[in-house]
């Protein structure tokens, strides 16, 4: 089944786009992008952003609280009548020894990671199915197939992502909606502050291009996996770096 | 209109929204007793999801109220609240009096 065109998803000619952790970093940074390439962006994390773009609209939302993400669901639905593309990038990374890792970080890690991720999936799934057409683009990362020392949840709960996005993948096939995954290598933002120089080296020296990540590195990716061509592109994985 | 004649008009109007994609021979009937799957349904599994769907879009449109029909309870129970309409609307009811006292 070919996928509807994204023409004929819009309400205003501008296709609605949502983003989760929008706050800073990786997320702030595609809020921007894409409202400079014609989207309508929404966007949601805990906190009240301290930024404002005309066509971008802010939630403030725990990603893992099932009411408050499916009111705000039911308000995008409203608000813009069709969904064409989600951006799972709420992510929360810790590093530690296992031995030192507390339950409550554990928790943390899967509620934002995991469930946060599959309830976004599921919603705009819900939106998505209603015209045929969606792109769905979830976050991984290069920590579990280097299984990194001392990330352990955080690489176990991305594996866990991989493996929702294989599978959504082909549950969602027949509604039109691909779902693929964008695996970054460490980039300069808030994730990685405090980590020691020498992990970090070691760790880029594992990839197979040796520098850090670029935001548009991410980007790039992403604008593959969500173009209206890529219909036949799902539940592929691409890591960064040659990771 | 009350809260439970216009959850009943949701669901209906829900059922009209899938019908469009059904064969004649299968669309389904505005009556309580209309069996949605099993031996004698009119859905497969994917239709039942998409219906299940709908109606939820459809009460978030006629009562302003965000649910999940496919919860924890509704998974668990011997019989299955999404058998007939008539029990797919009982439940939903129930679902919306809950969110409604918060």
């Amino acid at each position: 089944m070919r996928s509807a065109s994204l023409k004929s998803v819009l309400v205003d000619n501008a296709p609605t786009m949502l983003i989760t952790g929008t706050s800073k970093g990786i997320g702030r940074y595609l809020v921007e992008y894409y409202v400079e390439k014609g989207f309508q962006v929404i966007g949601c994390s805990r906190r009240m952003v301290d930024y404002s773009l005309a066509d971008y609209h802010h939630y403030c939302v725990d990603v893992a609280d099932e009411n408050q993400v499916k009111q705000m669901f039911m308000e995008v639905r409203k608000r813009r009548g069709a969904l064409s593309v989600l951006i799972n990038n709420a992510g929360i990374a810790s590093m530690n020894h296992t031995l030192l890792t507390p339950l409550e970080t554990v928790r943390d890690i899967l509620n934002t990671n995991v469930i946060g991720t599959f309830l976004f999936c599921r919603e705009a799934a819900k939106l998505m199915q209603q015209s045929r057409y969606g792109r769905i683009v979830n976050f991984a990362t290069v920590a579990t197939p280097l299984k990194l020392e001392g990330e352990a949840m955080y690489a176990s709960s991305k594996a866990a992502v991989v493996t929702l996005t294989h599978i959504l993948a082909r549950e969602l096939a027949d509604l039109g909606i691909t779902v693929n995954a964008v695996g970054p290598t460490p980039i300069a933002t808030d994730l990685i502050r405090g980590v020691p120089k020498e992990k970090m080296d070691a760790l880029i020296n594992r990839q197979a291009i040796r520098r850090f990540g670029e935001l548009r590195d991410v980007a790039n990716v992403i604008d593959f996996f969500i173009r209206p061509e890529s219909d036949f592109i799902t539940g592929q994985v691409v890591y960064l770096g040659g990771v | 209109m009350n809260d439970n004649e216009k959850l009943m008009r949701a669901i209906f109007d829900a059922v009209d929204d899938i019908n469009e994609r059904l064969p004649d021979a299968r669309k389904l009937d505005h009556s309580r007793d209309t069996v949605l799957f099993g031996e004698s349904g009119n859905l497969d599994s994917l239709g039942l999801v998409h219906l299940i769907v709908a109606v939820e879009q459809r009460i978030e449109d006629t009562l302003g109220v965000a649910i999940s029909l496919a919860d924890e309870k509704a998974m668990s129970q011997r019989t299955s609240p999404f058998r007939t309409i008539g029990t797919l609307a009982d439940y939903a009811i129930r679902l919306v009096e809950e969110r409604s006292r918060g």
